[in-house]
């Protein structure tokens, strides 16, 4: 009996050390590079902002490894190194989140980690990434507050924050002569919704100081019902309505609002209204001001970049990119530019996180949306043009953008230093239109 | 000034309706089978996704546009029929008795499964299944236009609560099953088979809530997670009306749907907590609810 238990563990003990050592090894020889993605996969986010997001990351990802895509992005994956992509679902909340990110750091040694729509999430993993010195690419979330709170140095962010958004619909608004004596807003109640409205109405106020806020409403996220809130907006009289609402929150908002006449009875803005367009198609209201969160979609750049994503992105899924895959596939974009100049300067080894953050450190780089310029929060968070546009019928019936006026990346957004809501009050000093 | 008061009763009514649909059936359920369900969420995003589902059917059959209303009703009713079984008699009816904490997480677990259902059939996509909604037209109040469909959500909770009174007091199935919510032990030994009555008891709340997610359809996009605010709210409803209370989710519905009105209207600032606010001041001062009467203790 003792003599088969003696054998057992040997066996047993063999067995193991043969499964480590392939584990090392492979841990060893592992040439590519291991990217955490991180976004909606389910939850009212994910239709309307992860799923295609994760759609276009996926493309762009499989593109790159295949060397597809034009130059300047035309050397295959990252450097040469092949790209493994880890999705994982932003839903949960950020206690949730932050477990998350652990676990893709230090379970699956991910290299880096690109992700998080909420603003909530994007609060909350840029101290927990700097503590695990991992490096981390936040694609789409608004929040100023991320660069303007705190400094990191393994952390950016690839897309402009939200100040943009609403500065341009001010400037916009002014400038098409749309009357802004008087304003109401209704905005999610967290992070995203009270800043884009901050944002908004000290812009207005500063361009316009006799406007008047009529009302401002802070319903919970993803409440979904929203009558009384149109009554209040409309018994407000308000001339123009602004709205940072998105997702399922927004699709529901619209189709509540239209049959009781809002988008008649008022001007309505919508910072980010672009992203449900694909799925409302004609349910989406005419006469509407819209942002994308940058040049994307139906107000993209007429680029060759642009072209090529456009149509690889329709090719593949049949529908028109709005801004969620244009800004993940600008992350990945900021990456790579990020990750060959790194290997530029370390004679094309793999580049650890410490020359990758170096290199991401004030990078510029082409993007479908037009040039990204790392040059707020110390060159860690990112700056770009920005359009505005206004909802019409086409002559097929469809619902289309026009009137489009485009703004510099350096009109829109503050200078480094300077805290947004800080530059609007002083009036855009330095504001280059 | 008599306008704004005008616009608060009327958004207040309709909000307090939506809500009162989706709690009678939850609060009948823990009325009759002592079940706090969870789950009813998760029926209710069925009905949604069922009516987003067969309403495109209807119109692509060229059935008349003032038909709609019926197939809401069936996709509703198709739900309860299907979900009934499988959640009462193939899973719930195994915990009868058990401890109440077990219960609620057995119908979480059902609730979750539910969710994963919705993306298994529907996928991640939002539904949007609207022209229903356009059945009715606008009318005029004040200074404001209220669409038809919202204001006959009124009706339909009216209806729908004098109904399930109506069969309770006074007709003799109705009777039966207050017979069973007084005294499941004694009313088996009188001959009333429990089974069936529980049975019964779940496909009426389930419907409801189906019924509640078929005429929220219209309104919303129908999406994965719609179901977790309601479960919240209703819940709410039933704590301050008192559960398994008819008058009370009437009540419970109304208290929140007023108050929530007012403070949009007149104190934004409060329409975040307004909803715990009420909610939290029940459970101080009567925390049984306020239509739950005192019991008589079994020896």
């Amino acid at each position: 009996m003792n003599f088969f238990r003696q054998c057992l563990i040997l066996i047993s003990s063999i067995l193991i050390s043969l499964l480590t050592f392939v584990g090392i090894s492979n841990a060893d020889g592992h040439k590519g590079f291991k990217l955490g993605v991180v976004t909606f996969l389910s939850g009212p986010a994910a239709e309307p902002f992860g799923v295609p997001a994760w759609n276009g990351g996926k493309l762009f990802i499989k593109l790159l490894n295949e060397g597809k895509v034009p130059a300047p992005y035309n050397k295959k994956g990252f450097g040469g190194m092949k790209i493994t992509a880890i999705p994982i679902d932003e839903s949960g909340g950020a206690t949730k989140q932050v477990q998350e990110f652990r676990n893709l750091v230090q379970r699956d040694k991910v290299d880096a980690v690109l992700g998080y729509v909420s603003s909530g999430d994007c609060m909350a993993i840029p101290s927990v990434a700097d503590e695990l010195k991992a490096l981390t690419v936040l694609y789409d979330c608004g929040t100023p507050r991320v660069f303007e709170d705190a400094s990191y140095k393994y952390v950016f962010r690839t897309a402009a924050h939200a100040a943009m958004d609403n500065i341009a619909i001010a400037k916009y608004l002014i400038e098409k002569g749309h009357d802004i004596s008087s304003i109401a807003g209704i905005n999610q109640n967290y992070a995203w919704g009270k800043d884009s409205w901050k944002d908004f109405s000290v812009s207005v106020k500063k361009l316009s100081p006799s406007s008047e806020i009529k009302n401002e409403l802070f319903p919970k996220i993803f409440s979904g019902q929203y009558g009384t809130e149109i009554s209040a907006l409309m018994n407000s009289k308000a001339k123009v309505v602004h709205s940072s609402l998105w997702g399922g929150d927004l699709q529901s908002f619209i189709l509540q609002a239209k049959p009781r006449g809002l988008f008649k009875r008022t001007q309505v803005v919508f910072s980010a209204g672009d992203h449900v367009m694909p799925g409302l198609g004609n349910k989406y209201p005419e006469g509407v001001i819209l942002g994308a969160r940058g040049q994307y979609g139906m107000m993209a750049p007429d680029t060759e970049l642009n072209k090529w994503f456009y149509k690889s992105y329709m090719d593949e899924y049949g529908v028109f990119p709005a801004q969620p895959p244009y800004r993940m596939v600008q992350g990945l974009m900021g990456l790579k530019m990020a990750i060959e100049k790194a290997m530029e300067k370390n004679g094309g080894k793999k580049p650890n996180k410490d020359e990758i953050a170096a290199a991401f450190k004030g990078l510029e780089f082409d993007s479908p949306g037009g040039l990204v310029q790392m040059k707020l929060g110390d060159g860690h968070q990112a700056i770009q043009p920005h359009a505005i546009g206004t909802t019409v019928k086409d002559k097929d019936g469809n619902i289309t953008v026009t009137d489009i006026v485009r703004y510099k990346a350096s009109c829109v957004n503050p200078p480094n230093g300077i805290k947004a809501v800080d530059w609007i009050n002083a009036g855009f000093p330095g504001a280059d239109c | 000034m008599v306008d704004e008061i005008l616009t608060i009763v009327l958004d207040g009514a309709i909000y307090a309706s939506w809500l009162f649909i989706v709690a009678l059936g939850l609060t009948f359920v823990f009325g009759v089978l002592k079940i706090l369900n969870i789950a009813h969420g998760g029926i209710y995003a069925l009905g949604a996704y069922s009516t987003a589902t067969l309403v495109p059917i209807f119109y692509s059959l060229g059935m008349p546009e003032q038909l709609v209303i019926l197939a809401m009703l069936v996709s509703a009713l198709a739900v309860a029929i299907v979900i009934t079984p499988i959640m009462e008699r193939g899973i719930l009816r195994r915990f009868y008795g058990q401890d109440e904490v077990l219960i609620v997480l057995v119908t979480y677990a059902i609730y979750l499964v539910l969710e994963d259902v919705q993306k298994l059939i529907w996928g991640m996509n939002s539904l949007y299944v609207s022209e229903p909604r356009e059945l009715l037209g606008a009318l005029e109040f004040g200074s404001l236009y209220y669409v038809g469909y919202d204001l006959a959500l009124i009706g339909l909770a009216i209806f729908c609560g004098l109904f399930l009174w109506f069969v309770l007091n006074k007709t003799q199935s109705g009777k039966i099953v207050l017979a069973v919510i007084h005294n499941p032990e004694i009313s088996g030994c009188m001959g009333v088979n429990i089974n069936k009555v529980y049975l019964a008891a779940f496909f009426i709340g389930a419907f409801l809530a189906a019924l509640a997610g078929s005429f929220t359809a219209p309104l919303i996009s129908v999406q994965v997670g719609i179901s977790v605010a309601v479960v919240i709210e209703s819940f709410a409803v039933v704590i301050i009306g008192g559960l398994g209370s008819i008058p009370g989710a009437v009540i419970g519905a109304l208290i929140i749907g007023m108050a929530r009105a007012a403070c949009v209207h007149k104190l934004p600032e409060a329409e975040i907590f307004i909803m715990y606010f009420c909610m939290a001041g029940m459970l101080i001062f009567k925390p049984k609810g306020l239509f739950q009467g005192a019991q008589a203790r079994k020896i």
